[in-house]
């Protein structure tokens, strides 16, 4: 493969590239304001399920991307771990080239729709844009137009299948259909790989559909992205445990000759606290799948869940609020994120925070529960707070949280859901002969995403132990290539 | 899909359903379970596997009409498909050579009670079974329990079969008249509570096979977690056979409860559909 930054170079200066840069003058580009996200109104939007960011108009999306420079060197691409060719993409969305600019995307992201969506841009390409690190702006949306870029070619009807090579007939499997699975089936089978994804649950796509919630992923979406996949080749079993309704052994007698395991982190944390296994009190694993995975809100589905008018969300991240904002769209009076630090520390995308503010969630920051206190039939009825306050920085360089003493006081809820973070899957670990983990439970494995043992690679959280849909995708397709290697010189020999 | 190819009335509301399985039937043990789930709008629930034929590709379960997804599964008939079912999930139960075993099994409990027995039969300990219901209609598989069993005492509330008393009647009589060198009790949570205060009071070991609201059943979402010696475990994942001399079961009896009048509300409208 030649130099990726001489393909950057030879890619710019193709015509269409140099002659739209000479479009507009970069004066002009850089004085232009970033486009706000249109949104439903939080007030109406607290009370739905519909999607809370509607995406941008084709005009808007052609005005956004006319505010990227186009620079030589593309800082923006180092902070994509999946390295989206990000100037090409605008560029083609800047032509008016929208099914081209999908096109780009799909090269290097299975999953763009869904990035789109629930990417931490901020943290990534757009904390390395141009704008941000050298005039101290606001960045490209890049994170919007992958979206509109996406929508685009779904809505259009003209989605392009991505090109698979000539089948090898080599079996390879997945364990797990998150994103991790399918960033990775999707490599695997373009290049020409017989490609299964097992998958233990009723429905494919893992966290994607259990875990993040219909107003900010919906689960169209995620099918629709699912479908291509099905339509490049790659086989899905559902309900199909890989540890338990048969071993890998028994996969590799069945001839699969290398297997990905993106299990996930799937085990909820919970923080050992009397009181804690009152009724009402969920993990958010079991509150958000309820809700998204079997639709125990709609009226005409089987599962239940507890609803209530005082829901604390115990936690600062992503599925915290999550949780919270999913609480108070099932009518929660009061939805409250409880949280041990301030809310600088919170590890949640700002947008999601936002959000949450915007829809009416309060934020106790500086509070830690302590206990929970049930009515007469086991249900929750109180929490015993403690209020804190912020020490040194601890190993994370947060400010660490310190409880003020004598300072416990309590508040009245219904329900609580508990998001305080997930373990690794054990299954697995538990189920292979030979495989190192970690002392938290995550597999070991090396550069190439390749484990102890050498037909087995592994990505996504069931390695990292609780990041990102985008950091599980770039594993996907980093274990990809690993795999891809590894068979090639295995059949060599 | 995984279709249903037999079936089988035990009592009232206790059914027994072969479903094709191929792959659970030959990798399942004594004390698995699976999960399934009935049509697009179906709820999740756990049923244990009571017997497999592996040549044959099926499983056998043994389901009590108590609500609406049982009442939908148990109105299922032969050539019928249930939507989705995984597993074989949980623990698989430790067998070993105990000397004698005390097998109670409550109500249905006698269907999961089944494929332990017969385990613990074969790695050769002694087995006496007591078979426990309200009333004689609800005593099942007495004929399959009988071939693993070197005794079966059954045990009726009302006297209409058997003896007359609960479980823990049966189980005293045993444990007065001979050595017993571990306990194995299956059945409601109320039933397993006592017949645990039973063999504790003789320091026999005992296992309990717990059955707790679960949702996916492989970990993921806590929803089961009961307290085994103080500390909080997964029945789905950490069981479904514990201890049941360190199992708080009134707190499981309590969670339990905890869909009750959701439960009650929708069987209602099911049932007047």
């Amino acid at each position: 493969m030649e130099n990726i930054t001489d393909y950057y170079k030879k890619e710019r200066a193709q015509e269409w590239r140099a002659e739209i840069r000479k479009a507009v003058k970069v004066k002009e580009r850089t004085s232009m304001e970033r486009t706000k996200m249109p949104e439903q109104e939080p007030t109406v939007r607290n009370k739905n399920n519909l999607e809370v960011n509607l995406g941008l108009a084709e005009e808007i999306a052609v005005k956004e991307a006319q505010r990227c420079i186009d620079c030589p060197d593309p800082t923006c691409v180092k902070g994509c771990p999946v390295n989206i060719y990000i100037p090409k993409f605008i560029k083609k969305i800047e032509i008016g080239d929208f099914l081209g600019a999908a096109t780009v995307l799909k090269e290097t992201n299975t999953l763009p729709a869904v990035c789109g969506r629930v990417c931490p841009q901020e943290k990534q390409c757009e904390a390395n844009c141009f704008y941000t690190i050298k005039l101290n702006k606001e960045p490209v949306a890049i994170g919007y137009l992958e979206r509109f870029a996406a929508d685009y070619e779904r809505n259009s009807g003209k989605t392009a299948i991505p090109e698979v090579a000539e089948p090898n007939g080599i079996k390879v499997a997945s364990i797990g259909s998150g994103p991790a699975g399918l960033a990775w089936a999707a490599d695997m089978v373009k290049m020409g790989y017989d490609v299964t994804v097992f998958e233990a649950l009723h429905e494919i796509g893992g966290v994607l559909k259990y875990g993040i919630p219909e107003f900010r992923l919906p689960n169209s979406i995620v099918d629709f992205e699912i479908d291509n996949l099905k339509k490049m080749g790659v086989k899905f079993v559902k309900n199909f445990v890989v540890g338990k309704t048969a071993t890998i052994d028994d996969l590799r007698a069945k001839g699969f000759k290398a297997f990905f395991v993106g299990s996930g982190a799937g085990l909820p944390r919970f923080m050992g606290i009397p009181g804690e296994n009152s009724i009402g009190i969920f993990s958010s694993n079991e509150y958000l799948t309820r809700v998204n995975l079997m639709n125990a809100a709609k009226e005409d589905y089987d599962t239940p869940v507890l609803l209530g008018k005082n829901v604390a969300v115990i936690g600062g991240g992503n599925t915290a609020m999550d949780s919270v904002r999913t609480a108070k769209r099932l009518g929660a009076e009061r939805a409250m994120i409880i949280y041990r630090r301030s809310r600088e520390e919170m590890p949640a995308r700002l947008e999601e925070v936002h959000h949450a503010l915007d829809e009416e969630v309060e934020f106790l920051n500086l509070n830690n529960p302590v206990e929970y206190i049930a009515d007469n039939n086991g249900r929750v009825k109180k929490i015993r707070l403690q209020r804190m306050e912020l020490g040194e920085p601890d190993e994370s360089g947060r400010r660490r949280p310190v409880p003020i003493e004598g300072s416990e006081y309590e508040i009245e809820v219904d329900e609580v859901v508990v998001a305080v973070g997930v373990s690794p899957n054990p299954l697995i670990p538990a189920t292979v002969a030979g495989l190192e983990t970690t002392k938290w439970g995550t597999i070991t494995v090396n550069e190439n995403l390749q484990t102890s043992v050498e037909d087995i690679f592994a990505g996504g959280d069931i390695v990292r132990g609780g990041a990102t849909v985008i950091l599980a995708m770039g594993d996907g397709r980093k274990a990809a290539t690993g795999m891809d290697k590894y068979l090639k010189e295995k059949i060599k020999k | 899909m995984n279709k249903i190819v037999e079936k089988e009335q035990f009592s009232e509301n206790v059914f027994k359903l072969v479903v094709e399985a191929p792959e659970v039937a030959v990798s399942r043990k004594a004390g698995h379970f699976v999960i399934i789930k009935l049509g697009d709008k179906g709820e999740r629930i756990p049923l244990t596997i009571a017997g497999s034929d592996p040549e044959r590709g099926t499983i056998d379960l043994v389901i009590q009409r108590v609500g609406v997804t049982s009442h939908k599964l148990t109105s299922l008939n032969v050539g019928d498909e249930i939507t989705d079912l995984v597993g074989p999930l949980g623990k698989a139960t430790h067998i070993e050579n105990f000397g004698t075993v005390l097998a109670a099994c409550g109500g249905v409990g006698t269907a999961p009670m089944l494929p332990i027995i017969e385990a613990m039969k074969k790695a050769g300990n002694k087995i006496i079974t007591v078979l426990a219901a309200r009333t004689k209609d609800l005593i099942i598989l007495e004929e399959q329990i009988r071939k693993f069993s070197d005794e079966v005492i059954i045990m009726t509330d009302d006297g209409s079969y058997g003896n007359k008393g609960l479980v823990t009647k049966g189980m005293e009589d045993v444990i007065s008249r001979e050595k017993i060198d571990k306990s194995i009790v299956i059945g409601p949570a109320i039933m397993m509570k006592f017949a645990a205060l039973t063999t504790k009071k003789y320091n026999i070991p005992t296992e309990a096979s717990l059955n707790t609201i679960m949702v996916d059943g492989t970990g993921m979402c806590g929803a089961c977690r009961i307290t085994v010696g103080g500390k909080t475990k997964f029945v789905c994942v950490d069981g479904p056979e514990f201890d049941a001399h360190e199992v708080d079961f009134d707190e499981m009896l309590m969670r339990l409860a905890a869909y009750k009048e959701d439960e009650a509300r929708a069987y209602e409208a099911y049932l007047n559909n």
